[in-house]
C-alpha cells in the first residue's frame, strides 16, 4: 500500500535543544566530524488505494495544520513511497 | 466537583458573593491539575463547574480555566491533538466573541493556546533539556488583564513552575508587538529557568481576557500547601481577580 512521507524539521533560526545534547553526546562516542544536528520528525501516512493528487492536497494540508506547527517548524519534503 | 476541601486549613478568604459565579475547568486525556484548578476556584470562592474535552458546548460558565498535566501524552507536540477537541472550538469562539470569555491557560494549558492561535507564539524543550519543578519568582507586568487585576504592577509573586517543554519562543516582530502592547504579563524575576525569549513567563492575547503562563498559580492558594514566601497564595489573585470582574460586570 502507498504512504505519503511527510519530513517536519525545526525551522533554521529556532535553537534545537534536541540537536544541541545530540551534536555534544557524539563525541563521545568517537564520531568527530559533525559540527551541528537537527533534530526532526518524520510522518507516514499510509492510503487504502491509489494516491490522486486530492489525497495528496490533503496530506499537504494536513501537514500544514496538525503534523507541524508553522511558528516553530517547516514541512519539508512530501513525497509518495510505493510499498 | 463538589467535595469539599480537606486538607489544609480554612479557606483563606471565601467571598459568599463571589460562589454565582461560575468557572469552567476542562479535563483532557492526560490532564492532571484539573482537580487543583477546581480547588483553586473554590478556595477563592467561585464555583467550580467540571467540562470535558469531548463536551459540545460550555455548560454557561463564566470562565475558562484550561489546567496543566500531559494532554494526549504531549505526542505530536503538546497541545497540538488537544487543540482539535470538540470543546475547544467552543472555547476559541467564544474567547473571539463580543462577550470575551475569560479563559487562563496554564503551563500545558497555554500550549494548548499557541497551538489555538488564541495566543501568539510556542513553547518548546527547555533549553537545558530537563525537566525542571521550583518555587519561581515572577514580575506582573500587566495587571490590567482580566486574570491579574488583584495585582499590583510590577507585584513579585511565587508560584511553583514545573515543565520540560516550557521555552517561550516567538518571532521577534511577535515579541516587539507584545512588548509594546503590554501583552507581556509576566516574566521570570532572578533567572530564567527555560531560556524563554525576554523572560516571558506568560502573555495574554490583545483584548486581555485570554491570558496564558507556564508557572502554576493554582499550586500557591492555600497556607502551608504551596511555595514558603507570603504564605504560598500568592496564586489566588488569578482566580479573585476574575471572579470579581465577573460578578462585577454583572451587577
Amino acid at each position: 500500500m502507498p504512504r505519503i512521507v511527510v519530513d517536519v524539521m525545526p525551522k533554521p533560526e529556532i535553537l534545537d535543544p534536541q540537536g544541541k545534547a545530540i551534536v555534544g553526546a557524539l563525541p563521545r562516542l568517537g564520531f568527530t566530524s559533525f559540527s551541528a544536528v537537527r533534530q526532526g520528525k518524520r510522518f507516514e501516512l499510509t492510503v487504502d488505494g491509489e494516491v490522486t493528487d486530492a489525497i495528496l492536497a490533503q496530506a499537504r494540508e494536513a501537514a500544514e495544520t496538525l503534523l507541524s506547527n508553522p511558528v516553530i517548524e517547516d514541512v519539508v519534503n512530501v513525497e509518495v513511497v510505493e510499498a | 466537583m463538589t467535595e469539599l476541601p480537606l486538607i489544609g486549613g480554612a479557606p483563606v478568604a471565601v467571598e459568599p458573593h463571589l460562589a454565582g459565579a461560575k468557572i469552567g475547568v476542562v479535563t483532557f486525556p492526560g490532564t492532571l491539575d484539573d482537580r487543583d484548578a477546581a480547588r483553586a476556584v473554590r478556595l477563592a470562592g467561585g464555583t467550580a463547574v467540571a467540562l470535558w474535552h469531548a463536551d459540545t458546548h460550555l455548560a454557561d460558565v463564566d470562565a475558562v480555566v484550561i489546567p496543566g498535566g500531559f494532554s494526549y501524552g504531549d505526542y505530536l507536540r503538546a497541545g497540538a491533538i488537544s487543540r482539535f477537541a470538540p470543546l475547544m472550538s467552543r472555547i476559541i469562539d467564544a474567547a473571539n466573541s463580543d462577550a470575551k470569555l475569560p479563559v487562563l491557560g496554564i503551563c500545558n494549558g497555554f500550549q494548548i493556546l499557541t497551538e489555538s492561535h488564541l495566543l501568539p507564539g510556542s513553547m518548546i524543550k527547555n533549553d537545558h533539556l530537563k525537566f525542571l519543578c521550583r518555587d519561581q519568582v515572577l514580575r506582573v507586568e500587566n495587571n490590567n488583564t482580566l486574570w491579574t487585576s488583584d495585582y499590583e504592577a510590577g507585584q513579585e509573586i511565587t508560584v511553583p513552575l514545573k515543565n520540560q517543554d516550557g521555552q517561550y519562543i516567538a518571532d521577534d516582530k511577535t515579541l516587539d508587538a507584545l512588548e509594546a502592547e503590554g501583552r507581556v504579563v509576566f516574566r521570570y524575576v532572578g533567572w530564567n529557568p527555560n531560556g524563554s525569549r525576554r523572560d516571558i513567563a506568560g502573555i495574554s492575547n490583545a483584548a486581555g481576557n485570554v491570558v496564558g503562563l507556564m508557572p502554576h498559580p493554582e499550586h500557591a492558594v492555600e497556607p502551608g500547601f504551596g511555595p514558603e514566601s507570603n504564605a504560598g497564595t500568592d496564586g489566588l489573585g488569578f482566580f479573585t481577580s476574575v471572579l470579581n470582574k465577573i460578578v462585577g460586570g454583572a451587577q
